[in-house]
């Protein structure tokens, strides 16, 4: 019971963190040129 | 890379409007400090190598100062200093044209899409919520009791709850637009199932009772926004790729003023009275009288007539008229709002409305399904009490049987399916700006086409020529010259043949071209009453002439548009009727009409009685798919049950069609009913499949079986099946007929009469 009680809040602060990070990439204009950006990782420069 | 040399692009059609530096600046947006900002959208765009291509030919002008491209929208994002001179400007374009790509200002407004980010972010909330929850429901089911599996139950509450607020907007707000117009639609059976499952599922916790549901509403509601999801994804992107096309008609016009002035004007700003001046090339902004000046005017897209005309003052021409040989002056007779275009759109509104609203074949199901659904919950849960059950158990079972029959692949069945017949509809070239679009196609029962533009191209092609062949290659010479459609036909038809030297060659607007040969002969090529010195030899529409005296003559067709003659065999095999409905003169429609084998045709037609033959084929219960592209198509496709425009079609045209295709192949139309009749079947299997699922399962819930393990599993083992048989769509190829169209050996060669 202990151990839940920290993996729990762990686990979920974990998965909050993915939550943001999508939130964060989506105002940022990470999805706007998805065609591109595969191109765009080809680029030497 | 090799694929940017692939020819199925949409080629650069003629008479697109150009961008000039006032055009640039009217589009641009200030960002402050210095610089501006504009989106050109370039639709020939399409792969990696192409984004290094501009952006490096871009980035090394010293008045740009970032350069940026969008491959997804096909756009170029340039921010531009705005110390930069119109030559300057003009010089942004020219590069872009040098390397290739034809660039165009957007045809609306640049819109945002606040629908998407919505749903995408109702998504990612949904699926965090669903993989929250569906592992502390795992450790329910693997064993957890007492205390802990109160504690994970509350946990999953506290998870689901602020999800089903946030994420279930979309559903809810749907849901219960529909109910206020006394309406169901398959939104409210979701809603009223997720509120009801989130519910219960409380109350049971609060009990502290063995079984909860929260994952089941979650998980529910994260599939359905994924088929959701990508449904928008694809029209938007459809309708973002349309708003690209280039621009056929006049942004702005150049107005002469009283003490001599040019000034570029935005079209809401012409008046009635105000001299414009029109340069060759460029379309009529508004209608207007000829004042000064002599051309060859080409009202293809006005009014469906393919024979060039020549106008000289005094003639009246329509907004959108293309200008092809020579500046004219016009004098304005009405503004942007009272113009021939402006007419047109009054129809279109008119004729759309009385189309009647269309049930999306998902909200007729929905209409079906939910009375049963419910019924079946209700009687189960008064079945259950008669029986003698306590009411925790028949609330319980009640629960069970709303969520086990929630309509979770119901909801997916269209969605899916038309998110991915739109990706396949635009493999194929074919944008599909709305799902309803793709339900009626599969529904028609027969084509109307228009007739130039449509089912022809611009291009006269070179039917046959009489005169010696060493004469020829000095018909090329002038014919390269000009704009005129004739000229381009013999420049298409005999390009392997190399251009004689000729010096001071010049073109006469409305008459043809001239030139000198080295010997001081006078070389003209053009209309034989300008060229020839005795004109009663020849009826042929285009003459050769050296000092007068005839050399050669050329007799032109229509040229078919790319796989014109398939087309129209492969809709009749599909059993449909087809019909050709033209401005133009009657005669070249019959021939046209002759030569393609359709069912009927009409030619000279306005567009009030395009519309009125599109009417008695509705009266006659038949479903009719309008395929045309010119701004007098448009009343009629907007009354047609459903409508297809190519690429090249007028502004109005675009946005009165629910499918554009890209390519200049005709084969378009019967590819597109195809696919839409494959879909139709796709969607009707997907309700079967659903609908299977509901008869095993329901009896189980009902029964008082359905445990939240077991609802989970065949919740999303159905949702799971009617997306895999959605996706068979994207491998599916429409059957095509081989063998050689006549068209594609007129534009070849030239053949010697």
């Amino acid at each position: 019971m202990n151990g839940l009680m920290i993996l729990i809040p762990i686990a979920l602060f974990l998965g909050f963190v993915g939550l943001a990070a999508f939130l964060w990439s989506m105002k940022n204009g990470q999805f706007e040129d998805l065609d591109g950006a595969a191109w765009r990782a080809l680029d030497d420069d | 890379m090799a694929c940017c040399t692939s020819s199925d692009l949409a080629a650069p059609e003629p008479g697109l409007a150009s961008i000039s530096a006032d055009d640039i600046r009217a589009d641009s947006r200030s960002l402050g400090n210095g610089v501006s900002q504009i989106t050109l959208s370039a639709p020939a765009i399409h792969c990696g190598a192409c984004i290094g291509t501009i952006e490096s030919a871009l980035g090394s002008l010293h008045q740009v100062a970032r350069a940026r491209v969008n491959l997804t929208e096909r756009r170029v994002l340039i921010e531009w200093r705005e110390t930069a001179t119109d030559a300057e400007l003009a010089g942004i374009i020219a590069t872009l044209a040098r390397t290739g790509y034809a660039v165009h200002t957007e045809t609306g407004e640049p819109e945002t899409d606040p629908e998407f980010s919505r749903l995408l972010r109702a998504l990612g909330v949904a699926g965090f919520s669903a993989m929250n929850i569906m592992l502390l429901s795992v450790s329910v089911w693997s064993g957890a009791e007492g205390a802990t599996r109160d504690m994970f139950h509350w946990i999953s509450a506290c998870i689901a709850g602020p999800t089903i607020l946030y994420s279930g907007r979309v559903f809810y707000q749907s849901a219960w637009s529909a109910l206020r117009n006394r309406r169901l639609n398959m939104d409210v059976p979701i809603a009223l199932a997720i509120t009801l499952a989130f519910i219960m599922s409380l109350y049971q916790v609060i009990n502290s009772a063995e079984h909860a549901w929260f994952d089941a509403p979650v998980s529910l509601l994260f599939f359905l926004l994924a088929g959701r999801t990508a449904d928008h994804m694809m029209r938007a992107r459809a309708r973002s790729r349309v708003s690209g096309l280039g621009r056929l008609m006049a942004k702005g016009a150049v107005v002469l003023q009283d003490d001599g002035q040019r000034r570029y004007l935005p079209i809401e700003a012409v008046k009635p009275g105000m001299t414009l001046l029109v340069a060759a090339g460029e379309r009529v902004p508004v209608d207007g009288v000829v004042i000064d000046g002599r051309s060859d005017v080409d009202r293809s897209l006005v009014t469906g007539e393919s024979a060039v005309e020549v106008a000289t003052p005094g003639r009246a021409l329509e907004a959108g008229v293309l200008n092809l040989t020579g500046p004219v002056n016009l004098r304005a007779t009405s503004d942007a709002k009272t113009s021939f275009l402006s007419s047109m759109e009054a129809m279109m509104t008119e004729a759309s409305a009385a189309h009647g609203t269309y049930r999306r074949i998902a909200d007729r199901a929905a209409q079906l399904y939910s009375p049963v659904v419910h019924l079946t919950a209700l009687i189960s849960l008064i079945g259950w009490k008669l029986a003698g059950a306590d009411w925790d158990f028949a609330l319980q079972v009640t629960v069970a049987t709303l969520i086990i029959t929630c309509p979770c692949a119901l909801g997916l069945a269209v969605p899916m399916v038309h998110a991915v017949a739109a990706g396949r509809l635009s493999r194929s070239g074919i944008l599909l700006k709305d799902g309803a679009a793709l339900e009626r196609l599969a529904k028609i029962d027969s084509v109307v086409f228009d007739k130039t533009g449509t089912l022809t191209t611009g291009i006269p092609a070179l039917a046959g020529y009489t005169g010696e062949a060493a004469t020829l290659p000095f018909a090329v010479a002038l014919a390269r010259v000009s704009n005129h459609p004739y000229a381009r036909g013999i420049a298409a038809g005999l390009a392997d043949i190399p251009a004689a030297t000729l010096a001071d060659i010049g073109e006469v607007p409305g008459s043809g071209v001239e030139a000198r040969s080295s010997d001081g002969a006078l070389w003209r090529f053009g209309s034989p009453r300008w060229a020839a010195n005795d004109l009663a030899r020849t009826e042929a529409a285009v003459v050769l002439t050296r000092n007068g005296a005839l050399l050669a003559t050329f007799r032109f067709q229509e040229n078919l548009r790319r796989g014109a003659f398939d087309a129209v065999a492969a809709v009749k095999s599909l059993g449909l009727a087809t019909r050709i409905a033209s401005g133009d003169a009657e005669d070249r429609v019959a021939k046209m009409a002759a030569r393609l084998e359709t069912d009927s045709h009409a030619g000279g037609l306005k567009p009030s009685e395009k519309i009125a033959l599109i009417q008695r084929e509705k009266s006659a219960g038949r479903s009719v798919l309008m395929v045309g592209d010119g701004i007098n198509d448009a009343p009629a496709l907007a009354a047609a049950d459903v409508s297809m425009a190519p690429a090249a079609a007028s502004e109005i045209g675009r946005s009165a069609c629910g499918l554009i295709f890209l390519n200049p192949d005709l084969h378009a139309v019967p590819d597109a009913i195809m696919i839409a009749r494959k879909a139709h079947r796709l969607v009707v299997e997907n309700f079967v499949l659903a609908i299977a699922y509901n008869i095993v399962a329901v009896p189980l819930a009902v029964l008082g079986y359905a445990t939240p393990l077991l609802a989970a599993i065949a919740m999303s083992t159905s949702s799971i099946i009617v997306v895999a048989n959605a996706l068979r769509l994207a491998s599916y190829a429409p059957r095509r007929r081989d063998g050689g169209s006549p068209a594609a050996i007129v534009i070849g060669k030239g053949v010697p009469a």
